[in-house]
């Protein structure tokens, strides 16, 4: 077995401090709102998740009827809009808010009173969506398409408060994301160029532009519908087209998948180089990639409309786009994969997670291009198999980065390590449960059987794939409240973190374990993208290495290279 | 009659469905290569390099711009190559020739039901087209022409073993091909999120020899019988569907029942009922049980469904559920 780097201890800050309620509520610190929105994504995961385990309990058996019909829509409308906007979101924006400004070595945001209303902004939506419980809540799925979400289909106040709490919660992200761009763009520290910037922040400030560009298509099209709804427009519903709909949807909702991915993909390229002692394998190539996903993110979009009846060049101009925009994205697994070769691997739970993300996000990909093929699309789009997909990127990609760096930053954020004796079942439980959930519903959406249905008839196979679904995911349901007693037992006895427990290479390890406010007191010198590295290597510095894509930098290969052989 | 296939997307019973199960075998093929190479070389290195102990740090190798443009190259590759595929399999299931004349079928979403009109085939009495619901007769051997369209919000009208998926959309005809090699009973399912009773909004297409379907289309064709004389339960049962009002979403030709004019129908045409096997988008079979069943609460039956409950009392059940069983 291996086990993890010995913590080392140093004087660090006080391990909390002092905190009440009001300083929390009026707190501009880049880490608390940072670890306000973690909490915030960590609570509605929490309710997304119990949602989708009663839901599964009503698809455990085929003509079950634990929920009605309407019931079962409008806890799934819940669920998929909590999930991707008050839970992932909130929780990527989290590492963002707390990492980006550690990582380049910048005291704070640049507008610090901003960030926060950004995250009131988000939590305030959050309350308006599940006010909606008074109402009757929406039903007409997260994706709300018209004329289904107009007023005759759809007549309860529900998507009205849906609508009310995405532009909300948008504009909390906008304002977030142009406050990113600003921080990269202005209060990076002497020294550190773009491309010395470590990979989370780089894909993060990509990942800005893409919010900022995505989200006015969504509001567009929310207050449209309002405009249909509350004023009687015609935009999507009596002669308007409920096609357009879909296009401003998607043009928000494709760039949305890649907004959630890419700060988890970030998370990777920090995991995967420092469990592997070494470098991430083509940095310019996975920085760089991530320029052209961010752009082509937009020129796919139609791929969610394959079966609205385009006329045939445009669908093939967005099955090439599709098919395109695998490169980029196979490039990075290729150098995540690189990375591990002739490393010095320690599995420990954020690596744990970082792998499997890497094989589930891989199988994810890959159905993903199924689509892109596009008479496949034709057969099993809106089926079991699409639910298939988007978890195995969404979740088994998105979330499991998310505990990979949870993990990993968790002892740079209280100050302890969580306990790995807890991490490793939990992790057990949460990637059996997560795979025996998903990888059926592949073969179940092949058996005919389509999504969004609350229930479905009595045919060979159905009843008993679908009753090993829901099983699994109450296997995943306890993994992750292993993961949850983890925190809290951890957070308050876990054993003392240090500033560098991983021994890792990026600034937000140089200062204490949690930061203080002003997050350095001293900045090494940051002379390439590893300046930890730099400092603990004076011999062997990243800086003085003549080619840096030479195969393999001087130093320590003689003595190393041995050591692999035995 | 046949049993429903298990993998209807891998079983395909259509020149224009089989394409696409070959091209799934040879995308799934080069995927799950791609996946068991990435995999593979996973495990391996963890393998090969898990720490072991070694103090030291293990060579710094930064990259390798020759093999990064080498894996680009080999994934456009494949890509190209699944693009082409992709391109001529569009073209063999969807052909863009012909698809302008009059179809051979109207197929309509409805919350939440299928209505199938056959617009060649006009009844002797001029009274509107043959039209049925939840169940599609087609002749085998022959591509039809179908247009896909929707009374109220999209669906999506999917049957994997014969075509295509497509969605229906109002205010837009979509058309698409479907063909059938041999008789049978193929499965279908709405399968775009529609509201409440998404999950039945299912259909069978039966497909038929060309003769047995002719005779089907000239039955259809034809009026509703008069209620045989004598039987005063199924003459009573033909009153009261009038005057209940049941023609208001209904149209039953033959006692001068519309459905709504004007909106197109509301609820399926009930003119051949009883040679229907499933009723209600599949919630229930066609037997006179569950027709007393549906007749007494619809609601209760399909909550949401868009048919009001009567509150008929048992004899007034009995005599509808007579009525409607004789409309072969
Ligand atoms: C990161 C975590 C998750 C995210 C981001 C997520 C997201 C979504 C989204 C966007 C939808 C689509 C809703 C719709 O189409 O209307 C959905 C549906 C669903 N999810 Fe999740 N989900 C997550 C976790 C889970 C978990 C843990 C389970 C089960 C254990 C689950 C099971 C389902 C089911 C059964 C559906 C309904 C499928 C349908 O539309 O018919 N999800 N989810
Ligand atoms: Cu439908």
């Amino acid at each position: 077995m291996t086990t993890a780097p010995v913590p080392v201890e140093t004087a660090s800050a006080p391990l909390s401090r002092p905190r009440n309620l009001t300083r929390w509520l009026s707190t501009t610190d880049h880490k608390d709102i940072g670890m306000m929105y973690l909490a915030l994504g960590a609570l509605f995961f929490l309710i997304g998740g119990v949602e989708v385990l009663i839901m599964r309990l009503q698809l455990a058996r085929p003509g079950n009827t634990l929920l009605e019909a309407t019931t079962y829509n409008e806890f799934f409308t819940l669920h998929g809009t909590t999930m991707i906007f008050l839970a992932v979101m909130p929780m990527l924006l989290g590492f963002s808010n707390y990492l980006l400004p550690l990582q380049i070595g910048a005291k704070d945001m640049a507008f610090p009173r901003l960030n926060a209303f950004g995250f009131w902004l988000t939590a305030f939506g959050g309350i308006v969506l599940y006010l909606s419980l008074l109402e009757g809540p929406p039903d007409a799925g997260w994706f709300a398409y018209a004329p289904l979400s107009e007023r005759p289909f759809s007549s309860s106040l529900g998507t009205d408060f849906w609508a009310a709490a995405l532009l909300m919660m948008g504009m909390g992200t906008t304002l977030t994301a142009l406050n990113i761009i600003i921080t990269t763009a202005r209060y990076r520290a002497v020294g550190m160029g773009l491309w010395k910037m470590p990979l989370f922040s780089w894909m993060v400030f990509v990942n800005s532009f893409i919010i900022a560009f995505a989200l006015p298509s969504l509001s567009a099209a929310l207050i449209m519908l309002e405009v249909d709804r509350a004023l009687g427009g015609r935009f999507f519903q009596g002669g308007g087209s409920p096609v357009l709909w879909q296009h401003y949807f998607w043009l928000f909702g494709h760039p949305e998948v890649y907004i959630m991915v890419l700060p988890a993909w970030g998370i990777i390229s920090e995991v995967i180089p420092v469990f592997s002692r070494k470098p991430i394998f083509g940095y310019e190539f996975v920085a760089g990639s991530t320029v052209a996903i961010a752009v082509l993110s937009f020129a796919v979009y139609a791929h969610h409309m394959f079966a609205v009846g385009f006329a045939r060049p445009v669908n093939l101009a967005f099955a090439a786009s599709t098919m395109l925009i695998a490169i980029p994205t196979g490039i990075k697994v290729t150098n995540w994969v690189a990375t591990l070769w002739k490393g010095s691997i320690r599995m420990t739970v954020p690596m744990m997670y970082a792998i499997a993300f890497i094989v589930q996000f891989t199988f994810g990909g890959i159905t993903g291009v199924s689509f892109a093929v596009l008479p496949i699309d034709w057969q099993l789009t809106d089926s079991y198999y699409v639910v298939a997909h988007f978890h195995y990127v969404l979740m088994g990609g998105t979330l499991f980065a998310l505990l990979s760096g949870l993990h990993f930053y968790f002892p740079k954020m209280t100050g302890r390590m969580l306990s790995e004796g807890f991490g490793k079942p939990a992790f057990w439980m949460i990637t059996l449960g997560f795979n025996g959930v998903f990888l059926v519903q592949h073969a179940l959406g092949m058996m005919g059987m389509p999504r969004r249905v609350y229930t479905y008839p009595d045919l060979p196979g159905w009843g008993a794939l679908n009753m090993f679904s829901t099983v699994s995911a109450f296997v995943l349901g306890l993994g992750l409240v292993l993961t949850l007693i983890n925190i809290v037992i951890s957070w308050r006895i876990g054993r003392v973190a240090g500033d560098n427990p991983w021994q890792a290479w990026t600034l937000e390890w140089a200062t204490t374990s949690p930061p203080p406010k002003g997050n350095f007191v001293r900045l090494p010198p940051i002379k390439s993208s590893r300046p930890l590295w730099d400092l603990a290597h004076p011999e062997d510095p990243d800086h003085q290495r003549p080619t840096r894509h030479d195969q393999q930098g001087k130093g320590h290969i003689r003595l190393e290279e041995k050591d692999h052989e035995q | 009659m046949s049993a429903p296939a298990v993998l209807p997307t891998l079983q395909p019973a259509s020149p224009l469905a089989a394409p696409i199960t070959t091209l799934t075998y040879v995308t799934l093929g080069i995927g799950l290569a791609v996946f068991a190479l990435v995999t593979g070389l996973t495990f391996y290195f963890i393998w090969r390099y898990k720490h072991r102990g070694a103090d030291g740090e293990p060579p710094q190798i930064f990259g390798n711009a020759r093999d990064e443009i080498i894996w680009m190259g080999m994934a456009a590759g494949i890509l190209v190559f699944l693009f082409v595929l992709t391109w001529i399999t569009m073209n063999r299931i969807d052909p863009q020739a012909g698809q302008d004349g009059t179809p051979d079928l109207i197929v309509t979403g409805h919350q939440w039901f299928w209505e199938a009109d056959y617009p060649r085939a006009t009844n002797p009495a001029g009274m509107g087209v043959v039209s049925t619901a939840s169940e599609i007769h087609i002749p085998t051997g022959r591509k039809l022409l179908l247009e896909v369209g929707s009374a109220d919000v999209i669906h999506d009208f999917w049957v994997p073993q014969l075509a295509r998926k497509m969605d229906a959309i109002p205010g837009q005809g979509n058309r698409l091909w479907i063909q059938a090699d041999k008789p049978g009973t193929y499965l279908g399912a709405c399968s775009e999120f529609c509201g409440a009773q998404h999950a039945w909004m299912r259909f069978k297409v039966i497909a038929q020899t060309p003769q047995d379907f002719q005779a089907w289309l000239a039955r259809q064709a034809q009026q509703a019988a008069p209620p045989p004389p004598n039987q005063t339960d199924i003459e009573d049962g033909a009153g009261l569907f009038v005057r209940q009002g049941c023609g208001e979403c209904h149209t039953l030709r033959g006692i001068g029942a519309r459905g709504h004019a004007s909106q197109g129908s509301v609820g399926p045409d009930l003119t051949h009922f009883a040679s229907r096997g499933i009723i209600a988008g599949g919630v229930l079979d066609n037997t006179p049980e569950n027709l007393r069943r549906w007749l007494k609460n619809p609601q209760a039956v399909k909550p949401g469904v868009r048919m009001p409950n009567y509150r008929l009392n048992d004899a007034q059940l009995r005599q509808l559920t007579a009525y409607l069983e004789t409309l072969q």
